[in-house]
């Protein structure tokens, strides 16, 4: 490996600084700089608030839906004048301090041995703002509306003083099927739920595992088989939301999605009792109500099974009561 | 070796590797065929399809499979030779479409008996053998061999299983005409979308014999127990 020696003829990278150089940080640059920085972050946060915030997915279908939006400008709106405090600091320093007007040393003056009222505001400033953000991300999870996410058969935090609708939510490849307990637990294509109710989806899969995602109302839960994951939700408005699965599921997991409904008290509860008796010769072959079932893992016949035994139930229907003994 | 040699033998492999190459999307993006549909003269479509358990040829002899007659059926059925191993097929939008399946397989207990009521069909009533019904219980009797399902279409039809002592046809196409094999026929209409798109429809019985849950192999194979209607 060589290495190039400078000649005796080779002129210094840089030209030595003039002798008189501008003070780096000066009251009357920090006052410029707070001053831009302030009237954009204002007038960015403004706009955003304004023009952008209330336009942010997944909308204003639910009361999840409302939070997870309101989250989300919360954020934005603090991290918009951070980003355009670096970004300002860094453009004034490019035009203010810039060599060519005699700026500070930026390699071996004393700019570079740092400041320590700056890193220390620097530091209290972002700690101030991240412990903020965890203390408001953790109220918005305990809020009275309840946790939007699923947490399994056992919420955390649920509504309070409310007694949710149930709705079971069963995914399987490649659909979604609905089962309502509190109209003698008939199950059928439709999701359809009441306006201004808290709805309780009992989420769960009769195969492998899916994501129940209904964008609109905000919920999106994990749909594990023989497991019952709860999330809320409270629709404020009617109309219809699009249900999809959020995890990969088989090679047609693209095709599992379908639309649901939020109707009026009245409407859902005429809907709820014709369907019921609509579908009361099915209902009564389906499995008794459970918060999560034991699908068969067989195909159409346990004695095709790879060891060749059927692993938990005589039948490949849900609900099939496990042999004594297991599988 | 010489220049020229190498130079030719390297082109010659370059052309071997690139055709490999070639042959092997094709096959990746190789489709069945897709079945267009007419209105006849009452402004009806009519298709025939069948289930067979083993299809007894192709790259898959052994997978169970659906198969359609490329023709709108005649009164006596899908003429012969003109059953063809596909699952796409396009029909007219806004259109009534008069479809009959000749169950050919065995079947179980569905896992999710939702499947075994009819849903989205006119009247939400299907016949099977000219007998009509609206739900089949599955943990009875043979079970439902299959099901035509369009889910985002809300189109779901349980197909009654064959069972007991019945020979089985193993080897599409089982002629409807034929009493060697047992099979049941199962009738229905539906209304197309008004709009046009693509429904993927698949049969909700894993009965992928051997795969685990059922669900993978022909239950995910477009030309065996899925497939799609085109409207347009």
């Amino acid at each position: 490996m060589t290495t190039e020696q400078p000649t005796p003829e080779a002129k210094p990278a840089a030209a030595a600084p003039p002798a008189s150089r501008p003070k780096n940080g000066g009251g009357r640059d920090w006052v410029r700089i707070l001053v831009i920085w302030a009237v954009l972050s204002i007038a960015a946060d403004v706009v955003w608030i304004k023009l952008v915030g209330p336009h942010v997915p997944p909308g204003r279908m639910s009361n999840m839906a409302v939070g997870a939006a309101f989250d989300f400008n919360i954020l934005i709106v603090m991290a918009l004048p951070v980003l355009i405090g670096v970004w300002v600091y860094m453009i004034y320093a490019i035009f203010a301090w810039r060599a060519s007007k005699g700026g500070p040393d930026p390699v071996a003056g004393k700019s570079s041995r740092g400041n320590g009222r700056i890193e220390s505001t620097w530091i209290v400033l972002t700690t101030v703002i991240v412990l903020f953000l965890a203390g408001f991300g953790t109220y918005e999870l305990i809020q009275p509306g309840g946790s939007g996410g699923g947490q399994g058969p056992s919420p955390l935090w649920t509504p309070t003083g409310k007694s949710p609708l149930q709705v079971q939510v069963i995914g399987q490849q490649w659909k979604w099927t609905y089962r309502y307990p509190s109209f003698g637990g008939f199950e059928t294509n439709q999701l359809v739920v009441p306006v201004n109710t808290s709805i309780a989806f009992h989420v769960t899969s009769l195969d492998v595992i899916h994501s129940f995602w209904a964008y609109q109302l905000g919920v999106k839960a994990d749909a594990n088989p023989s497991a019952d994951n709860v999330a809320f939700t409270t629709p404020l408005q009617t109309g219809y939301f699009v249900v999809r699965c959020d995890e990969l599921c088989g090679l047609w997991h693209g095709s599992m999605f379908n639309e649901g409904q939020v109707v009026s008290k009245t409407s859902f509860q005429t809907w709820a009792t014709r369907t019921e008796a609509m579908l009361a010769q099915n209902t009564k072959y389906l499995p008794p109500f459970a918060y999560s079932y034991v699908p068969d893992a067989n195909g159409a016949d346990g004695g095709y099974y790879p060891d060749a035994k059927d692993p938990y139930s005589p039948v490949e229907t849900y609900g099939a009561p496990a042999p004594a003994g297991g599988g | 070796m010489g220049k020229g040699a190498r130079t030719v033998v390297t082109l010659v492999l370059f052309v071997l590797a690139a055709a490999g190459f070639g042959a092997g999307v094709k096959a990746l993006l190789a489709t069945p065929p897709t079945i267009t549909f007419t209105p006849s003269s009452n402004g009806q479509v009519n298709i025939a399809l069948q289930t067979v358990g083993s299809y007894g040829s192709g790259p898959h002899p052994t997978w169970v499979s659906y198969d359609m007659c490329a023709q709108s059926p005649t009164v006596s059925g899908c003429p012969q030779g003109q059953w063809v191993h596909s699952t796409i097929f396009q029909v007219p939008a806004n259109t009534r479409v008069n479809m009959t399946i000749y169950q050919f397989d065995s079947g179980s207990p569905l896992r999710n008996q939702q499947l075994g009521q009819v849903t989205g069909t006119i009247g939400n009533v299907a016949k099977t053998n000219g007998k009509t019904f609206s739900v089949i219980d599955s943990n009875t009797g043979n079970g439902v061999g299959h099901t035509f399902s369009i889910p985002t279409l809300g189109i779901s039809v349980p197909l009654l299983a064959n069972g007991g002592t019945a020979t089985l046809c193993a080897a599409a196409p089982c002629l409807p005409t034929s009493t060697a094999y047992v099979h049941n026929t199962v009738t229905f209409s539906f209304m197309t979308p008004k709009g046009s798109g693509s429904f993927a429809w698949q049969c909700f019985v894993p009965c992928g014999l051997g795969w685990l849950f059922g669900n993978a192999g022909p239950m995910q194979t477009v030309g065996y127990m899925g497939g799609f209607m085109k409207v347009a």
